[in-house]
């Protein structure tokens, strides 16, 4: 039965002579790899060379901070409560007079952790920050950790450094 | 006695050096096996042991050595180390009688850059290249195994086949130079009158049945992993395994070198008489030692090439090839050339007799094909 024109029917004829010889066959299949013997390699030998992912890929976890430098996190939770792993877990402290250059809302994290066993990189949090606190970087992966107690990420691998600020290709 | 302790020590010289030069080259075959494949699918290959990866087949080395040496409980313990032994001898001795270059005269003495100018010389090469069989055969029996058997059942009877139409194929090169020694065989070559132009229906025949003497793709068929396991060295491991596959790349070096002596004139090359005046007969001749040498490397590029480049043949094509293929077509070769040869006109003859081949099958396949539209 014949459900749509796409049906092509082969005809395996006899072979011609020339197949038969196999000979043209075969120097048409050397001419073929010689012509890729001498293109170039596609290989990328990845950990010394990397392709660039997209301005999208989700990396590493970062707490931005503003452009004054006080950190935009403000504790809500928010990032914790829509992450489906259960990876991101904080707590809150009330800013105290003359931190106002440290942080930049009244309420802040005073703990921030992070359980990079658990994280599985779906850039929830992300979505879900009303501060624009929380990114995943585009350029940078997780590095590979071998002892339990590197697992948790604290403040001090995730917040941004001053002298090394994180920009996304198409932010300005 | 003097003589007789400067031949001696010369010859040693000269085994010693092809001996060390075919292991060199089939060493590094392994490694330039790895790289063309790569380059022929758009890779680099293997790039990690050395600046771009020369000590590779160092490290594959050692690999091989570091592996457990493993003889199975039912083995004939005795022909299970023979094997490998016998495949490796074989492929080492064919080289004695390839001539590697002109003579070069040193202290006043001459000496011939040959192992050894016997007057059977290409009889010797047929016979240690069926010797060779014995080391697959006896490997693949004494492994007790029924798939090693079987690959080796493949190999055996593939080498037979094809050493037929092989030798059918050199017969008419016999017939072009009158002698059986492969000096001899060069010297009518010199000065670019190289076989392949008398003979180009001979060289087809003679490098596809290099392919299948050679357990090369498309002929591959006694090591297959689907059918076989592995094939004739499915028990074999560590060095063992190493010897087999080794001897395999030392063959694939000898028969370029075979090839390049018999169709390609050897060690000649254009431009031997002007570099004769020049720099005088030595260098010469040690030049016309890296032109056989380049030579045969081109014929084991030429084998990779091939292997990289078509799939095998299924068993019953390969034997029908062979028998009902090739054999005939060496002998149609045979009378052409002695046509040839009755007449005094090789050249023209040999090109008349492939065209008028072509031209035969062509109608025959028009009359055919007419047959079955009727």
């Amino acid at each position: 039965m014949k459900l749509s024109n796409k049906t092509k029917v082969l005809e395996q004829g006899e072979m011609t002579l020339a197949e038969r010889m196999y000979l043209p066959a075969i120097v048409g299949g050397m001419a073929t790899t010689l012509k890729h013997f001498f293109s170039k390699p596609v290989t990328i030998r990845y950990p010394e060379q990397t392709r660039y992912l997209g301005p999208v890929y989700r990396g590493q976890h970062i707490l931005k901070r503003d452009e004054a430098g006080a950190e935009r996190c403000t504790a809500c939770g928010l990032c914790a409560v829509a992450c489906p792993a259960e990876a991101i877990s904080m707590v809150a402290e009330e800013r105290k007079a003359g931190e106002e250059t440290m942080y930049r809302e009244e309420k802040y994290a005073k703990v921030y952790e992070i359980n990079m066993l658990r994280c599985i990189f779906c850039g929830l949090c992300e979505e879900a920050c009303p501060k624009e606190a929380i990114f995943l970087q585009h350029d940078k992966m997780v590095p590979v950790f071998h002892q339990r107690d590197e697992v948790i990420w604290g403040k001090d691998k995730l917040v941004e450094k001053m002298d090394h600020r994180y920009l996304r290709d198409g932010w300005k | 006695m003097e003589l007789l302790n400067t031949v001696f020590i010369a010859k040693a010289i000269i085994v010693g050096v092809v001996f060390a030069i075919t292991l060199g080259v089939a060493a590094y075959s392994t490694y330039f096996e790895r790289k063309i494949a790569a380059f022929m699918q758009d890779r680099i290959g293997p790039d990690r042991a050395g600046p771009f990866g020369i000590l590779q087949p160092l490290a594959d080395a050692v690999k091989m050595f570091m592996k457990e040496d493993f003889i199975p409980a039912n083995s004939n313990k005795w022909l299970f180390i023979a094997g490998p032994c016998l495949s490796m001898l074989t492929a080492l001795m064919t080289s004695a009688v390839v001539p590697f270059g002109d003579s070069v005269t040193i202290g006043g003495a001459t000496f011939d850059l040959q192992g050894i100018d016997v007057n059977i010389g290409i009889l010797w090469v047929f016979g240690i290249v069926s010797l060779g069989v014995y080391g697959i055969m006896i490997g693949g029996w004494a492994s007790n195994n029924k798939f090693a058997l079987l690959g080796a059942i493949r190999a055996a009877s593939q080498n037979i086949s094809y050493e037929l139409a092989m030798g059918m194929a050199i017969i008419t090169i016999l017939m072009i130079t009158g002698s059986l020694s492969t000096k001899e065989i060069v010297e009518v070559q010199q000065n670019g009158h190289w076989n392949i132009f008398y003979q180009p229906l001979g060289f087809i025949i003679f490098i596809i049945c290099a392919f299948a003497e050679c357990n090369r793709t498309p002929f591959d068929l006694p090591e297959c992993e689907t059918e076989l396991i592995g094939g004739y060295h499915t028990e074999y491991s560590s060095m063992k395994l190493g010897f087999y596959l080794f001897a395999e790349y030392i063959n694939m070096f000898i028969s370029g070198a075979v090839m390049a002596t018999l169709y390609f004139g050897g060690y000649d090359y254009p431009g031997v008489e002007f570099v004769t005046q020049q720099f005088g007969s030595n260098v010469a001749s040690f030049v016309g030692v890296g032109a056989l040498i380049g030579k045969s490397l081109g014929f084991v590029f030429v084998f990779m090439w091939v292997r990289w480049t078509i799939p095998r043949f299924r068993y019953d094509q390969l034997m029908n090839l062979g028998w009902t293929g090739l054999i005939p077509l060496a002998m149609y070769n045979v009378v052409v050339t002695g046509f040839g040869i009755l007449i005094g006109k090789p050249f023209m003859v040999s090109i008349a007799g492939l065209v008028l081949l072509i031209a035969a099958l062509f109608v025959y396949d028009q009359l055919l094909v007419k047959k079955k539209i009727a």
